[in-house]
């Protein structure tokens, strides 16, 4: 154990290195670049394999070889390279192959720019490329959580075979904060399904290509059975001040930050409010949300985007009550007060 | 559909995989060249003795279903991407054979980036490399290596090469890089020219086999099917007009010169990691102090100057040493395109409490490196809150009255000692000292810890003690 300060997407790389990662696939891009650069410091001195990829659809498909050949693998990019990752993405997820994908967003659409946003969620929380399939989605909102999910991306990237997402954003990767990391090492186990390039698994076929459209429904079905155990097993949230609170606020990463500060404002005026904070966006804890909105008067949700989240707060309220929405755009950070404010806004019309 | 005769090892005695009721013939269309070229290189595995240590890396194209005929590992990969997959094969298994196999619209289309750093990077693998002048799969269109005329389905009137482009010599551009280590176009049109081809896909594999990189074997083929030609005349029409436009020849041969690659494994040992990551130093530099930290009051830190004051390690020295003293903190840069401008800042936050936010909207401290930086921030200082000014730069007073205000000549202390980089460690000293809100031997001993380069600690010592003295005699 050693508490170290460090920035969160230097975690990341700390966290991959302690879940058994060996490949590191990648293409620079700002604000995710951290993670490249001290990929290139660290992996070639422990013996892990790196390469900076010609580009980010190159990144991803050197994940699918890698991932086809039994290894732990990550990828790591920014909005804009994750619009080209989707392609990959879609053939990992129809392949069933382990991946961890690293999002630390910026703003868009097009080239934006650097700051954060959150308008990446449809595209990652929804599945981004072709077909039926989604993704497990870990979001944090701190430099030790970027470590912590990262590992557990890891793990849930193996247990299911899928791509896993660390949904970030340009603050929660810049920022720096004590992390506290685990002195064990994770390990993949050889995997009874993977092209090792040896005899004991010289039958094994990477593919998720099936002409026949029985035995293709026959696979799509088997990933939503997939998905459904993943929504019954892996859901996780965490709560501020919810317990007696009569309005919840839902957000997630640096947002979620910021919220937390708010509330504090909010509580020390005697408004009864919590924040319900998404860890995993899928699966989502549609559970929870629909159980709080028997007790409370009203949910909002607070996001860097034009409210693309607030949808699965409104599916789970499934109209028990009202469900508000504010969000800022292009990079703009709302401030504490006013965020304060806004919660003060919805709660007194809830 | 073409029949295999005289079953080399590599190939499935059975086509298991392949739906329908025909499991011993191939899926390809009569006189296609791919199912030959299939069997040449099944022979080589067999010939090498590698069928089991193989990987073959299907494209998108008619081959998409080459894993109904290899027996030996497989992976399917997306349009254009195999050489990438490939990649990521080979870099984890080094001791497997790993083998890219395209068409021409997959890899001299919509994967020329992929083939070309594949290439250039001189990935331990063997491409084999379809030419056969169109898009068999998807209904005859026009390909890269389409030739000048031809007609096909998205060239009705004949290809245009003034318009299109002319047809892409992929084995003459990749020889032109230094990696490849063998490069040679062969066509599977007569005897002659299939043992050549024979021979070609032996000496890929074989030069993969010995770690010398990187090899690609164009081999140019015939689609009846898309070319709208019986089999016959397919071949006729690949004799004269592909192999009169594509010359074959070697265009590049290393393999007796080359030495082997040295190919790690990618497999760390857990000592390393734990080693480089340091995870196991259990190093504490302080003991808790619980009434300090009780008694501690936030404080909202922003951190500004010119680019190259070292403003963002004086935010980040403050917040190490909170941790070291058992405190809760953030630090946040302002960063990139920002930072062009040549001015920088950073927020900090120290508290006894979770750190909610880490962006410092209202500071209760103020760290003015410059002019500039002063003028921004210090509207937002918080009522009763602290500005230290770099008094060497700055040279106006503080207009605001309802804030305190520290002048410490900076720059003018760390250029004393001969250490200009050093008036952020001027700052992080004066702002301590002025309000004692951690203490500076702990400040010291942290960097005595942390301090990598040791000759320049001792000077930044002096550093601290001289801003002490200053601030001592005349701020406090
Ligand atoms: C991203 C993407 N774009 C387009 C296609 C459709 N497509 C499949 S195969 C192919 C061309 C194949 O031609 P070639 O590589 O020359 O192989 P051949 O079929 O001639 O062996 C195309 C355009 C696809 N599968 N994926
Ligand atoms: S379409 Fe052309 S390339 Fe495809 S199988 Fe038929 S002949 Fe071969």
């Amino acid at each position: 154990m050693k508490r170290e300060f460090i920035k969160g997407n230097e975690a990341i790389v700390k966290g991959a290195l302690l879940a058994g990662c060996t490949h590191y696939f990648g293409y620079p891009i700002t604000p995710s670049s951290e993670i490249i650069h001290l990929v290139a410091k660290l992996f070639p001195k422990v013996n892990a394999c790196y390469i900076q990829a010609e580009s980010e659809v190159a990144a991803i498909n050197m994940c699918y070889g890698a991932s086809s050949a039994g290894r732990r693998v990550l990828t790591a990019s920014s909005s804009p390279g994750i619009s080209l990752k989707q392609e990959g993405v879609s053939y990992l997820a129809g392949s069933e192959l382990p991946c961890v994908i690293i999002d630390v967003q910026r703003a868009g659409p097009g080239l934006g720019n650097i700051w954060p946003e959150q308008g990446d969620y449809n595209q990652v929380v929804k599945g981004g490329g072709h077909g039926n399939y989604k993704c497990p989605v870990l979001a944090p909102n701190s430099p030790q959580e970027m470590c912590d999910l990262t590992i557990d991306a890891f793990e849930l990237a193996d247990k299911y075979r899928t791509p896993v997402y660390v949904l970030t954003d340009a603050y929660v990767g810049q920022v720096m904060e004590p992390v506290t990391f685990p002195s064990t090492i994770q390990k993949g186990e050889r995997k009874d399904w993977a092209v090792y390039g040896d005899k004991n698994s010289s039958n094994n076929l990477i593919s998720s290509i099936k002409m026949n459209t029985v035995e293709m429904e026959k696979m799509n079905i088997l990933l939503q059975e997939k998905y459904e155990v993943i929504e019954k097993n892996e859901v996780k949230y965490a709560e501020y001040l919810v317990d007696d609170a009569e309005y919840i606020v839902v957000s997630y990463g640096i947002t979620s930050r910021i919220v937390y500060s708010a509330i504090d404002t909010l509580r020390a005026k005697g408004l009864k409010v919590g924040m319900l904070r998404p860890i995993t966006l899928f699966p989502y804890p549609k559970k929870r949300v629909a159980e709080l909105a028997k007790r409370v008067k009203g949910f909002c949700s607070i996001e860097l985007s034009n409210g693309q989240m607030v949808d699965d707060v409104r599916l789970a309220v499934n109209g028990k009550v009202p469900v508000e929405f504010y969000g800022r755009l292009g990079g703009a950070i709302p401030e504490q007060d006013e965020i304060a404010n806004k919660i003060e806004e919805f709660y007194l019309k809830a | 559909m073409g029949k295999i005769v005289g079953k080399p090892k590599g190939f499935a005695d059975n086509f298991v995989r392949k739906p329908g009721s025909y499991p011993k013939v191939t899926h390809y269309c009569p006189g296609c060249g791919h199912g030959r070229i299939h069997k040449l290189i099944a022979e080589a595995l067999e010939t090498l003795d590698v069928v089991d240590k193989t990987v073959f890396v299907s494209p998108v194209g008619c081959s998409v279903f080459g894993y109904y005929y290899f027996d030996c590992g497989n992976i399917q990969a997306a349009h254009g991407r195999a050489p990438a997959v490939a990649t990521g094969t080979a870099r984890s298994n080094p001791e497997s054979m790993v083998i890219s196999y395209q068409g021409d619209g997959d890899l001299g289309a919509i994967g020329m980036a992929e083939i070309m750093h594949a290439a250039n990077r001189g990935e331990n693998m063997t491409v084999i490399f379809v030419n056969n002048g169109i898009y068999g799969m998807t209904g005859g269109q026009m390909a890269p290596t389409t030739l000048d005329k031809q007609v096909t389905s998205t060239t009705p009137y004949g290809r245009d090469i003034s318009e299109t482009g002319a047809p892409l010599k992929m084995s003459e551009l990749i020889s032109t890089l230094d990696a490849p280590v063998y490069v040679e176009r062969v066509a599977v049109s007569d005897a002659k020219n299939i043992m050549k081809t024979k021979r070609a896909i032996n000496k890929a594999l074989q030069s993969q086999k010995d770690k010398k990189g990187f090899s690609f074997v164009e081999v140019l083929s015939t689609c009846p099917i898309g070319w709208k030609l019986s089999p016959s005349d397919a071949i006729d029409r690949l004799q004269s007009q592909m192999e009169t436009y594509f010359p074959l020849k070697v265009f590049k041969d290393d393999t007796e010169t080359r030495s082997p690659k040295r190919l790690a494994s990618a497999l760390p040992k857990d000592e390393d990691i734990i080693n480089i990551l340091g995870v196991n130093d259990e190093t504490v530099l302080f003991k808790k102090d619980e009434g300090f930290i009780k008694n501690f009051k936030d404080q909202r830190v922003r951190v500004a100057g010119f680019g190259g004051q070292g403003v963002l390690m004086a935010g980040v020295t403050l917040a190490q040493l909170g941790m070291e003293t058992g405190l809760n903190v953030t630090w946040l840069p302002s960063y990139g395109p920002e930072m062009r401008g040549g001015t920088a800042n950073c927020h900090v936050v120290i508290s006894n409490k979770p750190v909610g936010t880490p962006l410092v909207e209202l500071p209760n401290v103020l760290i003015a490196m410059n002019s500039p930086s002063l003028d921004e921030f210090l509207p937002i200082v918080e009522k009763g809150g602290l500005v230290v000014v770099n008094s060497s730069i700055v040279t106006k007073k503080i207009e605001r009255t309802d804030v305190k205000a520290v002048y410490v000549p900076m720059t003018d202390i760390a250029e004393s000692l001969g250490l200009r980089a050093a008036s952020n460690m001027v700052a992080v000293t004066a702002y301590l000292a002025f309000t004692g809100v951690m203490k500076l031997d702990q400040l010291k001993k942290m960097l005595e810890v942390g301090f990598k380069k040791k000759d320049l600690l001792a000077k930044n010592m002096e550093v601290i003690d001289k801003a002490y003295e200053y601030v001592k005699i005349n701020c406090l």
